[in-house]
């Protein structure tokens, strides 16, 4: 079983790099996802609250703004760490290919400095800008977290998908194209995946938090409020991100076969192909699967006559490894994902008949998992896509043992980072809660108090 | 000039950026661990928040474009300086996570968190600066060879790398110093003005003679850039630079807020494009030349088309932060007017 060969050589820098990354990578992409999305989700509650000059509104999106920036400078702080390790771990890989892999990075950083700078004005302007104002400078900040996505899927795509340059005698990359290299054909799907990810996995995730609360009882209007803005920003995300996931199996079974046979445990190449949900793949053949005939096929080409290049035509060398997790990992994020859209379905048609959230604490329980799910949903469509591209890291070019570090003692660094990580997401986390504790115990006080303007009693600052 | 000679000028934009004003906000970490406690500490304390806490996200911003630059438009120089001297630069990233996470715990929830987030970012702003300096000792003493895997320890543990880490510490010290008095002079805060006014002095004449041993340590280690300080046209800039330094230290002592960041920055600025002077023809002095690691040209038109769009659109952004920082238009709210805010 190649699998428990590639896993049982637990010696190799190779794979204590890969865990690194990984792991480094699965955290930073969870508070990406904030990043992206959560002050889009603000701003939403703000503009809400102007409009109809609600207080509950406006001040979850002043509540809402202390935790962007917690999970901000986290997000940073760990995006640093991914920088580093480009370096650190794949010396040799930027050395050959820094000069198209690293475009899409440059167009990030422009993104990354504008939401740095006006994530400071938003979260440092409530009591000193007016409200239009305050509410104009969060616009720069849900432009360049999408920015900043796209930029760094580009580049993820690209070593999926890498076009846009020539290699000279010597292998050396020349006559880079950078347009190419950006919009290469992975890009427009892995982009729009991951948007809409984000925003499922930030929308389900603060909306569950409200769900635990209304469960518990607390039934108020600002609760109330706190579950329905991300939650309908989630639940219409959900279903484009059907059709989206589904146009990017389609990409993926066309341009890198050995990838699409990975994940559905394709043996032998075919028309009618079975679909295979859950099961075992090893010594060639699915065990314990439940298999729909001719569905696979079906959903690659529209017929069950369709062709689907099988591992059978794959040199063993050009093959991923892991097959069982890769395959478990898309069942996963599909199974999910067509839950949560069915949660969506469901908001829907009762938002649709009453106007109401669903009566029963059934939805309340389900909607309070769906954060959750959406976490796990994200964390195995990357691994699938990561640990898919294997063997390569430019897929097709170099391979990933060309491109690792010889540097010794990186499972030290590994063992080390996790506990900082640990460490790092149980104080955040410890963080949040304690905000979220003190907003709720004070909140039937004071209310005259308008969450604009300078705070009564002070001064307005020093004067220069 | 050369596509890849403007590729990196602009490299060393960003790095004198980062150098000066991400150092000054490291600085302000070593500021607020030696402050101690008492009601004066936290008056320090509440000053370093409010310089710090809305620009230093994007100040550090400089950090991933320098990086950003390097991998991009000069990729084997990226891999061989990450290559060698992954130690140094493991530890600076440390100091990154540690500093940053630290400081943004701490200024969102005060409480039990407080004090030792506050440790944490207090010490771990120490070691960004010194593992920063470290790796710049260790690229100008020659020890990173132009394939890169060069020695993993002996590379940076040596006299001028670590001298040149224990000046940026001190720089970064003296820097934050400067900015801390001119906004607690700004403020109208006499007393936190002589405070801080006091430590600038202070660190001013340690790292003038750490800079001494650092230029000894250059003129042992690394005698290709300390003859390029020497010569025409390092020479002009690390007089200017001396001048500037001069000029700061008058402003303090007389008391004077206008212009004192500028002279300070200035200072600054002219040694951090002597070295730029000096190491030039090489960004790995003297093994790997600038036009040998340059990247394609396609790739070099993009990142000049980046940094034309970056001093378009992010130079004014950074401009209004800081003028509305500077104007307190940005009052810290989140530690004291947490009691006024509505829900409270
Ligand atoms: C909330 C999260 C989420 C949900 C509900 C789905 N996905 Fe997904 N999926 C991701 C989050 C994700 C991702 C953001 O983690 C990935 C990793 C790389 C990427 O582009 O998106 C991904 C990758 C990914 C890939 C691999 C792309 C590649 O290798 O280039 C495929 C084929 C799918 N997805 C297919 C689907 C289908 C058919 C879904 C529907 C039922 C689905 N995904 C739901
Ligand atoms: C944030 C979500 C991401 C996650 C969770 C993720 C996950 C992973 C995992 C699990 C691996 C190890 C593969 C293996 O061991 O077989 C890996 C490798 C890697 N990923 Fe990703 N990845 C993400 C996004 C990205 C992006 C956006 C980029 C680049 C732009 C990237 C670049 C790399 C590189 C360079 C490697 C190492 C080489 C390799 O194993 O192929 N990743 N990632
Ligand atoms: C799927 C992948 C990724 C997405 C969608 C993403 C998105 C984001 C976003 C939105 C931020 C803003 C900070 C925040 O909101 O917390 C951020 C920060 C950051 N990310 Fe990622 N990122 C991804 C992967 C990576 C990778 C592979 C790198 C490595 C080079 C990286 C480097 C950074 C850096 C350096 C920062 C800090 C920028 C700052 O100082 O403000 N990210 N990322």
């Amino acid at each position: 079983m190649p699998d428990v060969a590639v896993l049982a050589d637990s010696g190799s820098n190779l794979l204590a790099a890969r865990n690194q990354m990984g792991f480094t990578l699965g955290f930073h992409i969870v508070l990406a996802c904030f990043g992206v999305a959560f002050p889009a989700v603000m701003l939403i509650a703000e503009a809400y609250g102007q409009r109809k000059d609600d207080r509950d509104a406006l001040q979850l999106a002043r509540n809402w703004s202390k935790g962007v920036a917690v999970l901000f400078a986290v997000g940073a702080v760990s995006g640093t760490v991914l920088s580093f390790e480009f370096g650190l771990l794949w010396p040799r890989f930027m050395d050959r290919f820094g000069d198209a892999f690293g475009i899409a990075f440059g167009i990030e950083g422009i993104f990354f400095f504008l939401e740095a700078i006006f994530i400071a004005i938003y979260i440092y302007g409530w009591d000193r800008l007016s409200p239009r104002a305050h509410m104009l400078s969060a616009i720069p900040i849900v432009i360049s977290g999408i920015g900043g996505a796209f930029s760094v899927i580009s580049a993820n795509a690209w070593m999926n998908q890498p076009q846009g340059f020539d290699l000279d005698g010597a292998g050396n990359v020349t006559n880079v194209r950078p347009l190419e290299v950006i919009f290469n054909p992975a890009t427009g799907y892995e982009f729009f995946h991951m948007w809409l990810a984000a925003y499922m996995v930030t929308g389900f995730l603060i909306a569950s938090v409200y769900a635990v609360g209304m469960l518990r009882g607390r039934r108020d209007r600002y609760h109330r409020l706190g579950f329905l803005f991300p939650f309908t920003v989630a639940a219409i995300a959900a279903p484009i991100q059907l059709f989206v996931g589904d146009t990017a199996a389609r990409a993926v079974a066309d341009d890198q076969p050995a990838k699409f046979a990975g994940f559905e445990c394709v043996y032998e190449s075919g028309d009618n192909q079975a679909e295979h949900i859950g099961g075992i793949c090893h010594d060639g053949k699915v065990t314990g699967a439940i298999s729909i005939p001719g569905l696979d096929s079906l959903l690659v080409g529209f017929s069950t006559n369709t062709y689907v290049k099988g591992l059978d035509q794959i040199p063993d060398d050009r093959e991923p490894p892991a097959k069982t997790m890769l395959h478990l990992a898309f069942d996963t994020m599909v199974g999910i994902g067509t839950a949560l859209f069915l949660l969506a379905v469901w908001f829907a048609i009762s938002w649709w008949r009453r106007r109401d959230i669903p009566g029963t604490p059934w939805f309340l329980r389900l909607a309070a998992l769906a954060g959750v799910g959406a976490l796990l949903a994200l964390e195995s469509g990357w691994i699938v896509t990561e640990v898919g591209r294997q063997p390569w890291i430019v897929y097709g070019f170099m391979r990933t043992t060309d491109a690792v570090t010889p540097a010794q003692g990186i499972w030290w660094v590994f063992g080390l980072t996790m506990l900082l990580y640990v460490g790092l997401a149980v104080t955040a986390i410890t963080v949040l809660r304690a905000l979220s504790r003190r907003w709720r115990e004070g909140l039937p006080e004071q209310p005259g108090e308008v969450p604009y303007g300078p705070p009564p009693g002070e001064g307005s600052g020093a004067s220069a | 000039m050369s596509s890849a000679d403007v590729c990196a000028a602009i490299l060393w934009v960003g790095v004198t950026l980062y150098a000066i004003f991400g150092g000054a906000d490291f600085g302000a970490g070593i500021w607020d661990f030696l402050a101690g406690r008492g009601e004066r500490a936290d008056k320090v304390r509440a000053q370093i928040d409010r310089s710090i806490g809305p620009v230093w996200e994007a100040n550090h911003v400089w950090l991933i474009f320098v990086l950003v630059i390097l991998w991009t438009a000069f990729s084997p120089a990226f891999s061989a300086i990450f290559s060698t001297l992954y130690i140094p630069l493991a530890l600076a990233a440390l100091g990154i996570v540690l500093r940053g996470s630290g400081f943004a715990f701490r200024h969102a929830l005060p409480g039990p968190v407080e004090r030792p987030a506050t440790r944490i970012f207090g010490l771990a702003s120490v070691l960004t600066p010194f593992f920063m300096g470290t790796v710049v000792g260790a690229v100008a003493a020659g020890e990173v060879p132009a394939g890169g895997n060069g020695d993993p320890t002996g590379s940076w543990i040596g006299f001028l790398p670590l001298s040149l880490g224990v000046l940026f510490v001190l720089l970064t010290a003296y820097t934050a110093a400067v900015f801390l008095v001119r906004d607690s002079g700004a403020a109208g805060d006499e007393s936190l003005r002589g405070y801080f006014e006091r430590r600038a002095l202070g660190a001013a004449v340690i790292a003038g003679g750490a800079a001494v041993v650092g230029v000894i340590a250059l003129h042992a280690d690394a005698r290709y850039v300390y003859d390029g300080l020497t010569s025409w046209p390092g020479i002009a800039l690390v007089i200017g630079s001396g001048l500037c330094g001069l000029i700061a230290l008058g402003f303090l002592v007389s008391g004077r807020n206008y212009g004192l960041r500028v002279a300070a920055v200035g200072a600054g600025t002219a040694v951090i494009w002597g070295y730029f002077a000096a190491a030039f023809p090489y960004v790995l002095p003297t093994s790997l030349k600038i036009s040998d690691a340059a990247a394609p040209s396609g790739t070099l038109t993009a990142v000049m088309a980046v940094f034309g769009a970056a001093v378009v659109v992010v130079i004014p952004s950074l401009a209004l932060l800081y003028t509305l920082s500077q104007r307190q238009a940005l009052e810290s709210y989140s530690a004291s007017s947490d009691a006024t805010s509505p829900r409270r």
